[in-house]
């Protein structure tokens, strides 16, 4: 067994994960409160992406990209805040006026706006690939081996740190604020938390805002990992992010990214060791045998039908 | 913000703070991707500032707010209809805009565009009526009576509609029987009424599984892939006619079913439809990549086409020791031959399934797919098996599917992977819903009104899949239960068809 080669591949796959991770807290979020997946999500983290790759344009053109520090937290805050406005776009124009019908209209409606957020943005920038050239090159080397250096690059660091850190913050918001327990009380009994109080349409809002928040910092993580995109990224991570939060146990936040860990893993070590191109195959594979043995997820509650 | 909801008159400072918030939200919204285009040049990306767009989506925010408020207070249904159209008017701007222009500053191209020539000044002007008539009628507030008056008409609708599905079914089937003797030389129109009806068919099968049994199936574009596969294997590779190989690819189709829902079918709502998705996805990775057998990207070409049932061809040059099907008939050999048996074929196809639908209904085994989509728990406790039950609903519906995936191969005759992208079974799950979950007639106006329709307007081309979503929210916000939505059992004890229609409709 190389085990140089092993190392690579679990670095690969964990900031793979990462990213993954960061947008299926946004469907677990969301699933959570209103119960419906909201299939324009993997959109918005494309929007992200596109919001990032347009700020580091305009400093490009303002000449202020080679003050790298500044560069990028210009483009985590702008993406952030923009994308995120789509979120709440989104939730208030095709979801808002069906919470409380027919299940199904829903998710036809999402399936709708994810069509037309897609269009759109081809249409507005061009079906092409956007290439960018790597802001942060270089790395660390971790382990020599005689025929394959193990390497940590410092954008993969980045990305898990920047994971870890947005994961903390989230975390403490959920479970130490009023807002977060407002979440908490609609996730249990919307009625209820509306009778008592608690401001129904604005907490369901703002939980669209911060999972639009965190996919669009997952944009940006890809924009400058990978160093291309285009208008048809959001499709596939979106899948692949709804299967990590059904994975990690749906509503669960740990969960999400725990199962964003796992599916990039799993990615990862099936590319590297077996194909790349059933690499897809593998991570549906996974997902069908978890919901047949624990359809609950990994982290989540079993749920009691009740009658 | 709710508070100005609640009270019944807003003030003026109000109503702008409102305005004033949905301009922001516009801005930001617009500033980047609309604003922005970031174009390749051989150095890289640039940019290039498209400031007019982001104006004209500000305004038309702003406009179309106003326009809500006009509404919300009851000011004037003028005003309203005024203002609607306005924001119609603003938003096609922007999107002729799009399109490469080099002066920012160039006057609003609509004004070119609509007083160009005289039809398509007639053509604004119906444009302009229809949305104007929308907005003047599109009443949000409705007192007391007026909601009285509505719930009478459409209660009435109701009851005609549901008393003559009958007659509505049969106009409906002639209609389409005899179109092809309307349009019999347009060649387009024959081949838009062949796609919608494969649509149709596919909507019909798959309503079995979504409408009936309440199984959410996202990847119903699978087992139409393994239907036109099969027989464009089978015909190519063993040389197989395709009336042999089309009851081969429904089986096909339905072996696939089965052993997909085997395993699936315990889980619930949602999370079957995120792995029927994932097996949808799953199916059309193995095609690209499997190309040995399937010719990956590449997919399969020259398929063969039908006989006429075995009997005659259709092609100019008949091959050796068959007739054509013009001298078959004694009639002069046309190209359009082949495409109105193809429009017959599917037709026949769609109306098979329908039929088998609508007697598997009334059978033992359709009440319990809609008693299980109703109530699993109570289904099980009167001795219904749910795996069953669900695997038969999940294979009769596949395996309609793979008639179509076999039709659509051999009319193509070509398919490739591209064609059974998620989008289609989105597509073919919107139709079923739109219609309204188990109308079958609601299936047929949907798949009129989502297939029909865009390929009309391809000179559109790119701004075609973005109406197209759009129109998809719009329909959903306006009518979330679908078109005709009528859902209730088909068959109730003790209660003649008359009675139960008269007793719903009080």
């Amino acid at each position: 067994m190389d085990w140089a080669y092993f190392l690579q591949q679990l670095i690969n796959g964990l900031t793979l994960g990462a990213i993954y991770g960061l947008i299926a807290i946004g469907y677990t979020m969301v699933y959570g409160i209103i119960g419906m997946i909201n299939f324009a999500h993997g959109e918005i983290y494309m929007i992200g992406a596109f919001h990032s790759l347009i700020t580091f344009l305009i400093c490009q053109a303002a000449g202020i990209s080679g003050i790298l520090p500044l560069t990028l937290l210009l483009m985590l805050f702008v993406s952030m805040i923009l994308t995120s406005i789509y979120g709440w776009g989104v939730e208030r124009v095709a979801y808002r006026p069906l919470r409380g019908s027919f299940r199904l209209a829903a998710l036809i409606s999402a399936i709708g706006m994810s069509i037309f957020l897609q269009n759109f943005v081809q249409i507005s920038q061009g079906a092409r690939v956007k290439p960018m050239q790597p802001l942060i090159e270089g790395g660390i080397t971790l382990m020599r081996s005689p025929n394959f250096d193990v390497q940590l690059s410092y954008m993969q660091i980045i990305i898990i740190l920047l994971t870890f850190v947005l994961m903390v913050v989230f975390s403490t918001l959920i479970a130490k604020t009023s807002l977060g327990r407002a979440q908490r009380a609609c996730e249990q009994d919307r009625t209820m938390a509306g009778l008592l109080g608690v401001n129904v349409d604005r907490t369901i809002s703002t939980t669209f805002v911060m999972g639009a928040a965190l996919a669009s910092v997952a944009g940006m993580m890809v924009t400058l990992y990978y160093g291309v995109i285009d208008f048809y990224i959001g499709f596939l991570a979106g899948v692949k992010a709804f299967t990590a939060a059904v994975l990690g146990g749906i509503g669960s936040l740990p969960g999400a990214m725990l199962g964003g860990l796992l599916i990039g893993l799993i990615e990862a070590f099936w590319s590297g060791y077996l194909t790349i191109e059933y690499k897809d195959v593998a991570t549906f594979g996974i997902l069908v045998l978890v919901l047949i043995f624990r359809p609950w997820g990994l982290l989540g509650k079993p749920e009691v039908e009740k009658v | 913000m709710s508070s100005a909801f609640a009270s019944s008159r807003t003030s003026g400072s109000e109503i702008v703070k409102e305005l004033a918030f949905f301009a922001v939200i516009a801005l930001l919204m617009s500033v980047m991707i609309l604003g922005v285009e970031t174009v390749d040049r051989p150095t890289g990306l640039e940019l290039a500032v498209r400031w007019d767009l982001v104006l004209i989506a500000i305004g038309s925010t702003v406009i179309g707010r106003l326009a809500l408020i006009v509404r919300r207070e009851g000011i004037s249904r003028l005003a309203q209809a005024i203002l609607i159209t306005l924001a119609a008017v603003c938003v096609f701007e922007m999107f002729v805009r799009f399109r490469e222009m080099d002066d920012r500053w160039a006057p609003p191209v609509v004004l070119d565009m609509a007083f160009g020539s005289v039809s398509s000044m007639i053509v604004t002007l119906c444009f302009l009526a229809i949305v104007f008539a929308i907005a003047y009628f599109s009443m949000k507030e409705k007192s007391a009576a007026e909601v009285d008056e509505s719930t009478k008409l459409s209660s009435k609708i109701q009851v005609a509609y549901r008393s003559n599905t009958k007659k509505i079914g049969l106009i409906g089937i002639i209609f389409f029987i005899i179109f092809p003797f309307l349009f019999g030389e347009n060649r387009s129109a024959i081949d838009l009424a062949t796609l919608v009806m494969i649509y149709i068919m596919l909507g019909w099968g798959l309503n079995i599984v979504v409408g009936l049994a309440g199984l959410l199936d996202l990847g119903y574009v699978a087992f139409y892939a393994v239907g036109a596969y099969s027989y464009a294997l089978l015909s190519q590779n063993f040389d197989l006619s395709f009336w042999l190989c089309l009851p081969l690819a429904g089986i096909f189709a339905a072996s696939f079913g089965i052993v997909l829902g085997f395993p699936v079918l315990r889980l619930r709502g949602d999370y079957l439809a995120i792995v029927t998705l994932g097996f949808g996805e799953i199916i059309r990775v193995v095609l690209i990549n499997w190309y040995d057998l399937t010719g990956g990207p590449d997919g399969i070409s020259s398929i063969e086409r039908p006989s006429f049932f075995g009997l005659a061809e259709f092609s100019r040059r008949v091959p050796e020791g068959s007739i054509g099907f013009g001298d078959l008939m004694g009639i002069e050999y046309s190209s359009m031959h082949r495409l109105i048996f193809l429009y017959y074929l599917i037709l026949a196809l769609a109306l098979v399934t329908n039929f088998v639908t609508m007697r598997l209904r009334k059978l033992p085994i359709g009440r319990a797919w809609e008693a299980l989509r109703e109530d699993e728990i109570a289904c099980r406790s009167l001795g219904i098996n749910p795996t069953n039950t669900k695997l038969s609903a999940f294979a009769i519906g596949a395996m309609f599917g793979g008639f179509a995936g076999a039709f659509f191969a051999t009319r193509q005759g070509f398919i490739s992977p591209e064609s059974f992208t998620f989008l289609e079974s989105a597509v073919i799950l919107a139709i079923v819903v739109m219609g309204g979950m188990g109308s079958q007639i609601g299936v047929v106006l949907a798949a009129v009104v989502m297939i029909g329709f865009p390929e009309m307007f391809r000179e559109l081309a790119e701004y075609r899949m973005l109406i197209f979503g759009a129109g998809m929210v719009a329909i959903m916000l306006w009518r979330p239960r679908g078109l005709l939505s009528f859902r209730d059992p088909t068959i109730l004890l003790n209660m003649s068809k008359k009675e139960k229609v008269a007793g719903e409709a009080k």
